[in-house]
C-alpha cells in the first residue's frame, strides 16, 4: 500500500516536472531544430517538428557571408583572456585574506563586492573617453581588461571561499617543515586548490561570454564578439529565421555544454557564498 | 599564527587587486559625477580640453523633470517588480518539485537550467522572432490554431514581453539557488510535522518558507541588481520604444542618441544611488555571512 502511494507519486512529480522541464527548454530545443530547417520551412504553418528535410546548408552559409569564425575567436579571446587575467590577479589576492585575514580583511572583500554592482550605464561615457584616449576601441585587449575588472569581485570571492576551506593546519606544518612562501603555495596550495581555481574560470568565463553591456558599446567591427555579432541581426524582418538560429545555436552550444558542468559553482560563485 | 614576514607578503600580494579595482571604481566615478555638473554637449564643440562650463544642479532637476523620466522609473519598476515576482514564486514551486523524487532528476535539472547559460543578445533574438513574431511566430501559430487573433506582442504587450523573456533567463538561478537551499531543510522536520497531522500548506509556510526565507533575500537582492541595469534585452528587442525604455536605457540613450554627456551624467548617478541602496541590504547579509 505504502509502496504503490509512493510509486503513483513518483510518476506523477516525474510527469510534471519533465513537462515544466521541456517547457523551459524548449526556445532552446525549438532555436536547435530550426537551424536544420530550410527557411521556407522555418516559418511553415503549422510549425514542422520532426519530419523536415534536414539541412545543413544555414550553417555553411552564416560561415560564408558573416566571417562567423572571426567572431568566435573574439569571444574566446576576450572571455578566456579576461578570466585568466582576473585568475592571476585574484589568487594572491584571496590566498592572502584567506590565509592571513586581518582586521581589514572583511571590509576589503565588501568593498570589492560594492564595485560590482556599480551600473554600468552610469559611467559608460568615461569608460568611452579612456577607451578612446587611449586607442583601446573596438579593441580586445580593451575588452580583456574591462570584463576581467567587472569579474574581479565575483573571482576573489570565489577562491576566497574556496581558499577559506583548505585547513590552515597544513600550511603551518609545511612552514614547520621549512617551506618558503613560495614554495608554500606552489606545492601545497595550488595542488588542493585547483578544483576551486577551476570552477571559478569556468563560471567566470561563462559569464565574460555571454557579458553583453560593454561587448555591444565598445566594439564595432574589428572585436565584435558573438554577443555583438548576434545583435546585428536584429532588424531584419521575414525569412531569415533558419540562419538566425544557426548563428544563435553556434553562438549558445559551447556555453550550454561548459554549463552543465558549472551547475554547483553557480550557486557559490553568484551568491558570494552566502548559499552553499 | 602568521609572522610579520607573511603579513607584508600578505598585503604586497593584496595590493593588485585592490589598486586595480580602486581605479575602476574612482576614476569613472569622479569623471561622471564631474560631467554631472556641467554643460557637456561633444557635438557642440565641448570638450574636456577647452573646459567645461559649471552648471551647477541643472543637469540633476533637468533629468527629473524631463517627461520621460517618471514614466521610465515606472517602466523600471514594473519590469523589475514583475521579473521578481514571477521568478520567486515559481522558483519556489520548482524548488519544491525538482526536490521529489524522480526518474531523470539529473536531465530536468539540466533542461530548466539551460537558459542561464544563453548569451542576452541571443535570448531576445529568439523571443522576438521564433516565438513572438506576429506573424511566423510559435504564439502566433498557436494563437491561429486555436482560432485567435495573433498578437503583436513587442508591441501590443511589450512590457510583459520583455518580463516574460528577462523570467525566461532569470527563473534558472532563482531555482537553483532555492534547490540548494530546500536541499539543506532537515527533511526529519517536515516528516515530525506530517506525523502530527500538520497539512501540507501548513507545512510550507511554517517550515519550508522560513527556511528559505535567506535564500529568498539573497535570490531578490542578487536579481534586483542585475535587473536594473538590464540592456541588451530591450536593445535588441524594442529599442526602448513601446514603453519600454527604463532609467538604464533613458540614461544610454541620452548620453549615445543625444550626447548629452552632462544630462546623461546626472542620470548615472541617480543609477549608482538606486542600485546602492539595494547592494547594501544585499552586502549586510553577505557580511553577517562571512562571521560565520
Amino acid at each position: 500500500m505504502a509502496r504503490s502511494t509512493t510509486t503513483r507519486r513518483k510518476i506523477i512529480t516525474t510527469a510534471a516536472a519533465w513537462t515544466i522541464g521541456l517547457l523551459i527548454f524548449f526556445p532552446i530545443y525549438w532555436t536547435i531544430l530550426t537551424s536544420f530547417k530550410t527557411e521556407a520551412q522555418a516559418i511553415n504553418d503549422p510549425p514542422l517538428f520532426f519530419f523536415f528535410d534536414w539541412t545543413l546548408e544555414n550553417y555553411a552559409i552564416v560561415q560564408e557571408r558573416s566571417a562567423y569564425m572571426r567572431f568566435l575567436w573574439n569571444s574566446v579571446i576576450i572571455a578566456g583572456g579576461s578570466t585568466i587575467l582576473g585568475i592571476l590577479i585574484a589568487v594572491p589576492a584571496a590566498w592572502s585574506m584567506a590565509f592571513v585575514p586581518s582586521v581589514r580583511t572583511k571590509d576589503i572583500l565588501l568593498w570589492m563586492l560594492s564595485t560590482k554592482m556599480l551600473p554600468a550605464v552610469g559611467v559608460l561615457y568615461p569608460i568611452s573617453l579612456i577607451f578612446v584616449q587611449f586607442n583601446l576601441l573596438d579593441t580586445r585587449i580593451g575588452l580583456v581588461v574591462v570584463l576581467m575588472l567587472i569579474n574581479l569581485p565575483i573571482i576573489v570571492w570565489m577562491l576566497y571561499t574556496y581558499f577559506r576551506e583548505i585547513p590552515g593546519e597544513i600550511l603551518e606544518a609545511a612552514r614547520m617543515d621549512g617551506a618558503t612562501l613560495r614554495e608554500e603555495i606552489f606545492y601545497v596550495l595550488t595542488p588542493m586548490a585547483i578544483p576551486g581555481i577551476a570552477s571559478t574560470l569556468l563560471l567566470n568565463f561563462i559569464l565574460a561570454w555571454n557579458e553583453a553591456f560593454w561587448t555591444l558599446n565598445l566594439t564595432a567591427a574589428k572585436a565584435a564578439p558573438l554577443t555583438a555579432f548576434i545583435a546585428s541581426y536584429s532588424s531584419p524582418e521575414g525569412l531569415f529565421f533558419a540562419k538566425l538560429s544557426a548563428v544563435s545555436t553556434m553562438a549558445i552550444a559551447p556555453i550550454l555544454i561548459l554549463g552543465w558542468f558549472s551547475q554547483k559553482q553557480l550557486v557559490r560563485g553568484l551568491t558570494f557564498g552566502a548559499v552553499k | 599564527m602568521a609572522t610579520k614576514a607573511s603579513r607584508s607578503a600578505a598585503r604586497f600580494m593584496l595590493a593588485p587587486a585592490v589598486v586595480l579595482l580602486l581605479g575602476w571604481m574612482l576614476v569613472p566615478l569622479i569623471m561622471t559625477l564631474w560631467f554631472s555638473f556641467t554643460k557637456y554637449l561633444p557635438l557642440r564643440g565641448d570638450s574636456m580640453e577647452r573646459g567645461l562650463d559649471w552648471v551647477g544642479f541643472d543637469n540633476y532637476v533637468r533629468f527629473v523633470s524631463s517627461s520621460a523620466f517618471w514614466p521610465s522609473v515606472q517602466t523600471t519598476l514594473i519590469m523589475v517588480g514583475g521579473v521578481l515576482v514571477i521568478t520567486i514564486v515559481f522558483g519556489v514551486l520548482l524548488a519544491m518539485l525538482l526536490d521529489q523524487p524522480m526518474w531523470g532528476q539529473g536531465i530536468v535539472r539540466i533542461l530548466v537550467i539551460a537558459p542561464f547559460f544563453v548569451m542576452p543578445t541571443v535570448s531576445a533574438l529568439v523571443w522576438k522572432n521564433m516565438l513572438m513574431d506576429p506573424v511566423n511566430g510559435m504564439f502566433s501559430h498557436l494563437w491561429r490554431f486555436f482560432g485567435a487573433e495573433p498578437v503583436a506582442w513587442l508591441q501590443d504587450a511589450s512590457i510583459s514581453s520583455i518580463i516574460l523573456i528577462a523570467s525566461w533567463q532569470w527563473l534558472p538561478f532563482a531555482t537553483l539557488i532555492l534547490l540548494t537551499a530546500i536541499q539543506s531543510l532537515d527533511s526529519e522536520q517536515l516528516e515530525a510535522a506530517e506525523i502530527d497531522g500538520a497539512p501540507p500548506l501548513k507545512r510550507f509556510g511554517y517550515i519550508v518558507l522560513p527556511h528559505l526565507g535567506r535564500a529568498i533575500t539573497i535570490v531578490i537582492l542578487i536579481q534586483t541588481i542585475f535587473l536594473l541595469s538590464i540592456f541588451a534585452e530591450i536593445f535588441v528587442t524594442t529599442g526602448g520604444a513601446f514603453g519600454t525604455r527604463t532609467l538604464t536605457y533613458l540614461i544610454f540613450q541620452r548620453v549615445i542618441d543625444s550626447q548629452n554627456i552632462g544630462l546623461g551624467s546626472a542620470g548615472g548617478v541617480y543609477a549608482i544611488i538606486l542600485a546602492n541602496i539595494v547592494a547594501i541590504f544585499l552586502m549586510r547579509i553577505v557580511g553577517k555571512n562571512l562571521d560565520q
